[in-house]
C-alpha cells in the first residue's frame, strides 16, 4: 500500500498541493455526489426501471391461438387493458376507497398519537422514547401474523363483536370476520406507523411558540390548531397519507386474509390471481400498470392541491 | 412628581387618558414552579396608558410575571385584574393583552397581512383586513403585506409582531424583550419608534428587559425586579438618583459603594466613618441613619482633582492613587485606589483638561446632595453582574 500511494504524493510541497487543492475543490465535490448516487442510480436501473418497462411490454403480449397454458408472444395487444378494466374496475374502486378510508383512519388515530409524542412530551425524552418504540413494536412481528390477529379480535366470541352488538350497534347475527370493516381495520393497523411516524418527525420541529402566539391571539385550543398547528404540519400529514394510502391500495395481504371472496377483494388480489393462478400474464401486468397510473394520478392531484414548498 | 413632568412630554398624559388600556394590577402574585420560586408574592399597579418596564438579569421573574399576565401560565397564588376585572384563572385567549414575543412568533406558513389580521379575524372584528393593513402602515411596512414572515429582516419582523400586537387595540400590551435579537444600532432606532407608536396608540405597555439604558430609555416607570421580587419601582431618573439597594444602584448604571458606620448626627444629614473617612450623606437620601450603612457616589458625580488644588480637608474628600485609565472618547474612566475604602470608579468629562496617568495621586471630591446611603446589611457588590449581561 505504501509503495503504492507513494508516487501519488505531489511533488512541488506542501503548499503547492493546497494550491491544486482549492482549484478543484469544487469540480471535486461534484464528482463524489455523482459517484455516491452511483450505487442508488443502477439498483434504480436495475430493479426499477428496467421492470417497469418489461412490465408494459408484458401487458401487451397477445396468446396466440393453439398456445399452452402461460404461453404469449410480443405484441401490441392494447386491448388487454379494456378487457381487465373492463372485467376489474369494481376492484379497483373498491381498493381506492378502502385504501382512502384506512388513510383517514390512520390519520385520525396518529396524528393525536404523534403529537402527544411530540409535542405534549417535549423535553421527557425517555417517556418518548418509550412510546416511539411502542408505535415501531408492531414491526418486530410479522405482517401475515398481526393481519391473522385481527381475525381473532375480531371474531364472533372475541372482544368486539359481544360489545357492538349489546350496544346494538351490530345487528344480534351481525359480524365483523369476513367483512369490509374488518379488511379496512387491518389495514389501518398495518399502516399506522408510516402514518404517525412522519406527522411525528414534522410536530417535533414544531416551535411551541407559535401556538402561544395563537392564544395569545384570541384563538382558542382548537382554532390554534386549525390555523396554526395543522397547516405548519401538513407536510408531515401529506407524507403520512401518501406512505399509507399508496401501499395500502396496492395491498392484498388483508383482504385475503380479513375479507371474504364477495364483496372485499382489492385489486392486488385480483393481480396475485391473475398472475399466479390464471396465468394470465398480460393480465396482471396491465392491472398492475393501471395500478400504477392511477395511484400516480391520484397523488399528483393531491399533492398539487394540499402540497407545500417542502415536498415539491 | 417634578421628575415625572420632566421625563414626561407635554400633551402626553392627556392624549394617553383619552384612548385605550386599562390598569393593571397583581395582588400578591406568586409563581411556583416544582423547584424553584420564579415570582414571589409581587405586589404591582400599573396605570392606564403608561409605558413601564420590568427591569432585572435572567432568572429574576420579569418573564414569568408577563408570562401570568399573557395568561400563559397561571399564578401558584395572587391576583391579576385588568381595568379592575379579575382575569386570574382564565385563559390566554380570553384575555384583553396581546404579546410581542422575544423571537416575535409570527406565523411561517402566513402572509404579514394574514399575521397582523390574525387576532382581529379570531374576534370577528369587521373590517379586519382594513384594520391590519393600517397597523402596517404604522409600522411602515405597509409596502411587505404580501411577503412571508421569513422573506424579512430580523427588524421588520419585529415591527411585524407589533404590528399584529397593537392592531388589536389590548388593554394591556406585553413585550417580552422584544429588541432582544436586534443589533445595537436598529436597537435604538427602535427603542424611539416604540416609544412613538405607544404615545400614539396610547395603550398600556409593559416592557419586559434586562437592558437598564433601554428601561430607562422608554418607560415612565421602571420596576427593578430581583429574585422574583420587585426591589425598588419609580421613574427612572429617581431609581438611577436614588437608589434605595445595593442591587438597584448596582444594576442600573455603575456605582461606589463605601461600607462605613454612621458616626455622627448632623440634624439634616448624617456623617460615616469609612476607613478614617468621613463622608457625610444627607438623611432624605439615606435609608439608614444608624449602624452600618454603604455610601453609594455614581462614579460621574465624582470629581477628580490634583491634590494641590484640592479645599482644605472636610468630610466628602479621598485621597487616592489612579490605578488604571481607560479613554471613551466623551469621557475617561478612571479606576482610583483609595486606601481603607477600596477602589472607585471615576467618570471625567472630556473637557480638554490635562489627564492623570496611572500611579499619579489625585483628590476625589463631590457634593453631598449626590451621595446616597444603603442598609449596610447587604452585599455591596449585588447586582453588579448585570453590567456585564448580553
Amino acid at each position: 500500500m505504501n509503495v503504492l500511494a507513494a508516487p501519488a504524493k505531489p511533488a512541488g510541497g506542501p503548499g503547492a498541493a493546497e494550491k491544486a487543492g482549492g482549484k478543484t475543490l469544487q469540480r471535486r465535490r461534484g464528482r463524489t455526489g455523482y459517484l455516491l448516487i452511483l450505487p442508488g442510480f443502477i439498483f434504480m436501473l436495475l430493479f426499477f426501471v428496467l421492470p417497469v418497462f418489461s412490465l408494459l411490454a408484458t401487458s401487451l403480449y397477445t396468446k396466440p391461438p393453439g398456445a399452452d397454458i402461460g404461453q404469449f408472444a410480443p405484441a401490441l395487444e392494447f386491448g388487454n387493458y379494456a378487457v381487465v378494466l373492463g372485467s376489474y374496475w369494481p376492484e379497483l374502486l373498491r381498493s381506492f376507497a378502502f385504501a382512502l378510508v384506512a388513510t383517514a383512519a390512520a390519520l385520525l388515530i396518529g396524528y393525536p398519537m404523534a403529537y402527544l409524542v411530540a409535542v405534549r412530551l417535549r423535553g421527557r425524552k425517555l417517556l418518548q422514547g418509550i412510546l416511539l418504540v411502542l408505535i415501531i413494536a408492531p414491526f418486530f412481528t410479522s405482517f401475515i401474523l398481526r393481519t391473522q390477529a385481527w381475525k381473532q379480535i375480531l371474531a364472533d366470541e372475541g372482544p368486539v363483536v359481544p360489545v357492538l352488538r349489546a350496544l346494538s350497534l351490530l345487528p344480534a347475527d351481525g359480524r365483523l370476520t369476513a367483512t369490509a370493516f374488518a379488511v379496512v381495520c387491518g389495514l389501518t393497523y398495518n399502516f399506522l406507523p408510516f402514518m404517525t411516524l412522519p406527522i411525528y418527525a414534522n410536530l417535533e420541529r414544531l416551535d411551541t411558540r407559535l401556538i402561544e402566539a395563537g392564544s395569545d391571539l384570541y384563538a382558542s385550543g382548537f382554532t390554534t390548531f386549525r390555523t396554526v398547528t395543522l397547516p405548519l404540519s401538513m407536510p408531515g400529514v401529506i407524507a403520512g397519507t401518501l406512505l399509507t394510502f399508496i401501499p395500502a391500495s396496492g395491498d392484498y395481504v388483508n383482504a385475503a386474509l380479513l375479507g371474504n371472496n364477495r364483496d372485499t377483494t382489492m385489486i392486488g388480489q385480483v393481480i396475485d390471481s391473475r398472475f399466479f393462478r390464471v396465468v394470465d400474464y398480460p393480465g396482471a401486468a396491465a392491472l398492475s400498470f393501471i395500478l400504477m397510473l392511477a395511484i400516480l394520478v391520484l397523488v399528483t392531484a393531491y399533492v398539487r392541491r394540499f402540497g407545500t414548498k417542502e415536498l415539491i | 412628581m417634578v421628575q415625572d413632568q420632566l421625563t414626561t412630554p407635554p400633551g402626553e398624559a392627556a392624549a394617553t387618558g383619552s384612548t385605550g388600556g386599562a390598569d393593571l394590577s397583581l395582588v400578591s402574585v406568586t409563581k411556583r414552579f416544582t423547584d424553584f420560586t420564579a415570582v414571589d408574592g409581587l405586589d404591582l399597579t400599573i396605570p392606564a396608558g403608561s409605558f413601564f418596564a420590568l427591569l432585572g438579569p435572567s432568572g429574576c421573574g420579569k418573564t414569568t410575571t408577563l408570562r401570568m399576565v399573557a395568561g400563559l401560565e397561571q399564578p401558584t397564588s395572587g391576583k391579576i385584574t385588568i381595568g379592575g376585572r379579575d382575569i386570574t384563572g382564565t385563559s390566554a385567549h380570553e384575555r384583553p393583552v396581546n404579546t410581542v414575543f422575544q423571537n416575535y412568533a409570527l406565523f411561517p406558513h402566513m402572509s404579514v397581512l394574514d399575521n397582523v389580521a390574525f387576532g382581529l379575524k379570531r374576534r370577528r372584528v369587521r373590517g379586519a383586513e382594513e384594520q391590519a393593513k393600517a397597523a402596517l402602515e404604522l409600522v411602515e411596512l405597509g409596502h411587505l403585506a404580501a411577503r412571508r414572515p421569513g422573506q424579512l429582516s430580523g427588524g421588520q419582523q419585529q415591527r411585524v409582531a407589533l404590528a399584529r400586537a397593537v392592531v388589536n387595540r389590548p388593554a394591556v400590551l406585553l413585550l417580552d424583550e422584544p429588541l432582544g435579537a436586534l443589533d445595537m444600532k436598529l436597537r435604538r432606532q427602535m427603542q424611539v419608534e416604540l416609544k412613538k407608536i405607544q404615545t400614539e396608540v396610547g395603550l398600556t405597555f409593559v416592557h419586559v428587559t434586562h437592558d437598564q439604558e433601554e428601561a430607562m430609555t422608554m418607560a415612565d416607570t421602571v420596576a427593578v425586579m430581583n429574585g422574583g421580587k420587585v426591589e425598588q419601582m419609580g421613574a427612572p431618573r429617581d431609581l438611577y438618583e436614588l437608589p434605595r439597594t445595593a442591587f438597584v444602584a448596582n444594576f442600573l448604571g455603575k456605582s461606589n459603594l463605601i461600607a462605613g458606620t454612621v458616626a455622627e448626627d448632623r440634624g439634616d444629614a448624617v456623617v460615616v466613618d469609612a476607613g478614617g473617612h468621613r463622608l457625610a450623606v444627607r438623611k432624605d437620601r439615606a435609608a439608614v441613619h444608624q449602624g452600618p450603612v454603604l455610601v453609594g457616589i455614581r462614579p460621574e458625580k465624582l470629581t477628580m482633582l490634583w491634590p494641590a488644588d484640592a479645599p482644605a480637608p472636610e468630610a466628602n474628600l479621598l485621597h487616592g492613587r489612579v490605578l488604571d485609565t481607560s479613554f471613551t472618547g466623551v469621557s475617561t474612566e478612571y479606576l482610583v485606589q483609595v486606601p481603607g475604602v477600596g477602589t472607585l470608579g471615576v467618570f471625567c468629562q472630556n473637557h480638554g483638561q490635562q489627564p492623570a496617568r496611572p500611579g499619579d495621586d489625585v483628590v476625589l471630591a463631590w457634593d453631598t446632595g449626590h451621595a446616597f446611603g444603603l442598609g449596610g446589611d447587604q452585599d455591596s457588590t449585588a447586582g453588579a453582574a448585570g453590567e456585564d449581561g448580553p
